[in-house]
């Protein structure tokens, strides 16, 4: 199914954000563009991996509520059992849950789009509200798309069977992106976002292990220490080709770095293939690596080694791999009632991670040369759409 | 670099409030209108998806989701 050519427009400026503030007050422009699709989707979510099992719905309805205004409204919840490895080895295993209800307006006013969205996560031990504003403005002729984002968090840190401890964190998000239309076949985007955070960073239950060698196992665990403060840059690019016989091909590159002393990147190659009006599959292939932290160590040499004290094992030197694979079936073609049409979608995901310096304590090993971590993640989604 | 950031956002600004004709015209933008080709075809799998990767890995942000913590990690 080839959409009209007067869709184009619609999707490069939905798809694509783009604006500045000065632009809007000098240009004033005024041409017509869209808003995003009306459309709901629920979806089934599942992780599985390292201990860790993560399930539960999310829904999302947008809606149109006059010419130029639409609003989006979402409930998503995780249903987390963890017995993950840090849990096994340091404390016991625990079943949790997390609602986050999220609400945004998008207004349009010509070639210029402003997005206002709220959003509330609740867990038993954590709770976080965050604000975010996204302004766009289409350039060029509509091959262009700048867009600037800001958004403001703040957290509060708790910790279960305590009912006095809650620790603030504060977060900013700067964002800036393009979006450029290089040819007929070709679409390129670039992103940059930094995120300053400030506050209580640790996770409260988490340690880290300490050599001791006054205990018969030969080391112990004291609370992790983090600084309280942690910014980041990361800048992506990404594009996407169309092929002659209708199908995509897709890349997408990302560089990170914080103040921390990680640095990783990461790079996606994708692949989407429609059969026919109905069937469209998808494959993709993602890598990631990424240093540790300058204050990480699976293993310090004493207790209170350091100022700062980190067995994260998302803050050590690790790398993974992600196969994923996914395929979509149209329903309702010619529309049903109110409904235009629909679709039905399954995706799967493997993710492989690796790491380089955290190391497995459940299989022995003499102290600081147990065997190297590892494990498989399975990832999947599926979700139902309809479109109105 | 917030300056020169700054200086380069009203540089694109300016630009655009020129008439620029576009080498790719409206009427030969079909292939790009085609579903396949939007970077977030599904939002409610994209924000999924950015947040696995989120809560795994170090590495945040520039990623098209909009901020929000979560005590996930």
């Amino acid at each position: 199914m080839v959409p009209e050519v007067n869709l184009v427009v619609a999707v490069v400026v939905v798809k694509r954000t783009g604006y500045s503030l000065v632009g809007l007050l000098l240009c004033g422009v005024a041409q017509a563009t869209v808003l995003p699709e009306e459309r709901a989707d629920v979806l089934y979510h599942s992780y599985q991996g390292g201990g860790v099992t993560i399930q539960g719905p999310s829904i999302l309805v947008r809606k149109q509520s006059s010419a130029n205004t639409s609003v989006v409204a979402n409930y998503y919840v995780d249903m987390v059992t963890s017995a993950s490895i840090d849990v096994v080895t340091t404390a016991s295993k625990y079943e949790e849950q997390r609602k986050e209800k999220s609400l945004g307006i998008d207004y349009l006013h010509g070639k210029n789009k402003m997005s206002l969205s709220y959003k509330v996560s609740k867990e038993n031990d954590y709770y976080a509200r965050s604000a975010n504003v996204d302004i766009s403005q289409d350039m060029f002729g509509d091959l262009t798309t700048v867009t600037l984002g800001f958004s403001r968090g703040w957290d509060v840190v708790g910790k279960r069977n305590d009912s006095s401890f809650a620790k603030d964190t504060n977060r900013r998000n700067y964002r800036i992106g393009l979006s450029q239309i290089i040819s007929k076949n070709t679409i390129m985007g670039a992103s940059f976002e930094t995120i300053t955070d400030e506050g209580f960073l640790n996770n409260p239950y988490r340690t880290v292990r300490y050599v001791d060698t006054g205990v018969s196992r030969g080391y112990s665990y004291q609370p992790e220490v983090y600084p309280n403060t942690h910014t980041s840059n990361a800048l992506s690019f990404r594009a996407k080709y169309y092929l002659p016989y209708r199908a995509a091909l897709r890349a997408e590159v990302r560089f990170y770095q914080d103040d921390w002393g990680v640095v990783g990147q990461n790079l996606e190659i994708g692949y989407t293939h429609p059969l026919n009006d109905r069937w469209i599959l998808d494959g993709h292939i993602r890598t990631y690596r990424q240093s540790k932290a300058d204050f990480y160590s699976d293993l310090f040499p004493g207790q209170d080694a350091q100022n700062f004290l980190a067995r994260d094992k998302e803050l050590s030197t690790f790398s993974n791999l992600t196969l994923g694979f996914g395929v979509s079936y149209t329903l309702l073609q010619g529309g049903w009632h109110f409904i235009d049409r629909g679709s039905i979608n399954l995706a799967y995901d493997l993710i492989q991670f690796d790491f380089q310096d955290f190391r497995d304590l459940r299989n022995g090993g003499t102290v600081g040369n147990e065997p190297l971590y590892h494990y498989n993640a399975n990832v999947i989604q599926f979700f139902v759409s309809i479109w109105y | 670099m917030m300056r020169y950031l700054c200086l380069l956002v009203i540089a694109l600004c300016l630009n655009a409030c020129s008439s620029l004709e576009p080498w790719v015209k409206p009427y030969e933008r079909a292939h790009l209108a085609d579903p396949i080709m939007s970077f977030s075809p599904d939002p409610v799998s994209s924000a999924y998806t950015s947040h696995v990767y989120d809560a795994r890995e170090g590495a945040r942000g520039a990623g098209g989701e909009s901020g929000g913590g979560c005590g996930c990690s």
